[in-house]
């Protein structure tokens, strides 16, 4: 009988530890009421991930729903006008529903369905999770409620179509800055009371233990996958590799099969927003400091109380004020370098690729685009630099007009 | 048991509450540490986090009105705080800093207790009570092993939910409070959803305490738009009306 392949060794290995532990980070600091179903979900998934059906069912939905494996692109046009390092796009903007987060939606959704839960919540900031959600549990018919910030919703309306659209419920949040970070703390508020019944699919590495663990395991298909296209199609391993952090989803799942490869230099890069004073960006890796936020331990803006600081990006999915734990624990190593990086400079990457490869990059991604291509500027032409192209900006078009026009 | 937020609508308002409940005969405060994103409290006392805030309120100023205020008061007062605000005083400072300041203890309630040993130790070196908190999912074992680890008192959830009024509680709550009266010494104090003197009735028989937080604070809020007094003296009645519940 052969391994599932979304599943690997690693994925079952040292980190988290039992607690939920990367290092200090990470944990558990969440009302008692949810104990038992984190509880049930750590259980849960560990028999899930050693029981070979669970593995083969998630192959065959990543393979015939999403579409992987996603592809390994050369942006050759980009790289030639860098003038450096060659550029290389991880497509998870082909993936259905036009980003990464599918990849996780489903994984718990087919846990949801093994815990026996009959309703499925989420939280969704650029609306790419809750899409992914909605979508999941179309496919499974499970009812889902997504809720999302009222400042989302205004940015992100076609996404918020499209959730309405297969079969959700939007609820908005109108309470504290009326992004991400309401979003989830509704959502925590929603699984206190229906937690008997309902699964809460989390949508990135944050949270209380095993969210940051589990998310992590499913996401890291990406990197999986990059790396053998990597060795099959060009016989190496990339040089650098670039990818935005929010909550950390798709870096994490990116980076974690490389964690090994210490000659790969892996670099996430953040919400540097309008400038470094604090409330004008969301660079919590570069900038924060640890603390709690969201059940978990990890690195976060809070003032010297330890009230949650407000934090700007242009992008909805980056506009959050924490990180995953692992990233803390990656930082703290040196393992992985996070450096912010300006809204102008982001919609300057936007527009170069969108022109020059013929890709809308969502504007999360073309944080990580940016600093890809001034790292590839300064780099020789062999060298190769890899970038996880987390998702499709077409959700963003509207968006991006209306600050062109303001800016006027 | 009387639930209040910390400089709702501000802190003399707070000092002159916590006077107000002693006078009616409360037996124990619990003093809400406003905080930006409290996960398991509903509308209610969310928005009177968010006015606190609003108005700056610092821990600094909370403590500086309980060092003034506790003295003054027979009935301990404790603190219900979010692990988050404890950890980035410092787990040590926090206890001293808060029992300089004349607070008996704290509810921490995102502080499960296999988070919570480090500050545990430290309460108990210091003599400052570390409740926890009990949930109707908690299974019955672990409920017992919550209740050896907890000081003070123990806090059972009535609920599974966020805090706010409730009309109903749940039928087998009774059942439940009464079978881990059998497994422990520890006074159990029975909180979220109270606010009407029959949920008082039904639950004093096995309860040793009840805590009303929503009901209080909702008629706190008043404070903004009409005369203190007024809304004082309102706070004051209804806190004697659940108290009279309490004999009967
Ligand atoms: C395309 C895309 N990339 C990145 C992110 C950020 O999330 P994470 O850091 O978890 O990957 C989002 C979040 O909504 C997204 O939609």
């Amino acid at each position: 009988m052969t391994r599932p392949t979304m599943l690997p060794e690693a994925a079952t290995g040292k980190m988290p530890d039992a607690a939920g532990r990367f290092g200090q980070y990470g944990g558990r600091y969440v009302p008692e009421t949810l104990t038992r179903a984190l509880d049930q979900l750590t259980d849960e998934y560990q028999r899930a991930v050693q029981d070979p059906s669970f593995g083969a069912a998630l192959d065959e939905l990543f393979r015939d729903f999403v579409g992987r494996p996603s592809p390994l692109y050369h942006a050759r046009r980009l790289s030639q006008q860098c003038g450096g390092a060659q550029i290389w796009f991880k497509r998870e903007d082909v993936n259905h529903t036009g980003a990464h987060k599918i990849n996780n939606t489903l994984g718990q959704a087919l846990l949801t369905m093994r815990m026996g839960k009959q309703r499925v919540i989420a939280e969704t900031g650029a609306g790419q999770h809750g899409v992914a959600t909605a979508t999941a549990c179309a496919h499974f018919g499970l009812p889902c409620v997504v809720y999302m910030g009222e400042e989302d919703v205004r940015r992100q309306a076609p996404n918020v179509f499209s959730m309405r659209l297969l079969g959700a419920e939007v609820r908005p949040v109108t309470s504290g800055s009326r992004t991400l970070r309401d979003a989830i703390n509704e959502a925590m508020r929603d699984w206190m009371a229906s937690v008997e019944t309902t699964h809460y699919i989390l949508g990135s590495v944050v949270g209380p233990h095993p969210f940051p663990r589990i998310v992590r395991d499913f996401q890291s298909v990406i990197g999986r996958e990059a790396r053998q296209q990597c060795l099959d199609r060009l016989q190496r391993l990339p040089d650098t590799i670039v990818a935005c952090v929010g909550g950390g989803s798709n870096a994490a799942g990116m980076f974690f099969p490389f964690i090994e490869d210490r000659e790969v230099e892996l670099v996430g890069v953040e919400a540097g927003g309008r400038s470094d004073r604090p409330g004008d960006h969301a660079a919590s890796l570069s900038f924060g400091s640890p603390g709690v936020l969201h059940g978990s331990f990890s690195y976060v803006m809070q003032d010297e109380d330890g009230q949650t600081s407000d934090v700007h990006s242009l992008s909805a999915g980056l506009d959050y004020p924490g990180v995953g734990p692992e990233h803390s624990y990656w930082k703290d190593t040196g393992r992985v370098r996070y450096v912010p990086c300006r809204d102008d400079a982001v919609l300057d990457a936007f527009d170069q690729v969108a022109r020059s490869e013929g890709i809308l990059p969502a504007l999360e991604t073309a944080h990580a685009l940016a600093k890809a291509m001034e790292i590839a500027a300064g780099r020789p032409k062999d060298q190769m630099i890899l970038v996880c192209l987390s998702g499709r900006g077409d959700k963003d078009a509207a968006e991006i007009a209306r600050l062109r026009s303001a800016a006027k | 048991m009387p639930f209040v937020t910390a400089g709702d609508p501000d802190l003399d308002f707070t000092a002159a509450v916590l006077q107000e409940l002693q006078s009616r005969g409360c037996h124990l405060c619990e003093l809400g540490i406003p905080y930006s994103d409290p996960i398991a409290d509903g509308p209610v006392i969310q928005a009177s986090y968010t006015r606190a805030l609003d108005r700056k309120t610092r821990l600094a100023d909370i403590l500086q009105m309980t060092s003034r205020t506790a003295p003054t008061l027979s009935m301990p007062v404790v603190s219900m705080v979010s692990y988050t605000i404890i950890y980035r005083r410092g787990l040590a400072q926090y206890v001293a800093a808060a029992k300089a300041a004349g607070i008996a203890g704290a509810i921490v309630p995102d502080l499960p207790v296999a988070e919570a040993s480090q500050l545990a130790e430290i309460c108990r070196r210091e003599d400052f009570s570390l409740i926890q908190l009990v949930a109707p999912t908690t299974p019955r074992e672990r409920a017992v092993r919550i209740a050896e680890s907890s000081t003070g008192f123990l806090y059972y959830v009535s609920v599974a939910g966020i805090t706010g009024e409730r009309t109903e509680l749940p039928p087998d709550l009774v059942d439940n409070v009464a079978w881990l009266r059998t497994r422990t010494q520890l006074p159990i104090c029975i909180g979220f959803g109270i606010s009407q003197p029959e949920h008082v009735k039904r639950l004093a028989p096995v309860a040793d305490g009840l805590i009303v937080g929503s009901a209080i604070v909702r008629r706190i809020a008043e404070a903004g738009c009409r005369p203190r007094d007024q809304v004082l003296a309102e706070i004051g009645a209804y806190a004697t009306e659940l108290l009279n519940a309490l004999q009967t």
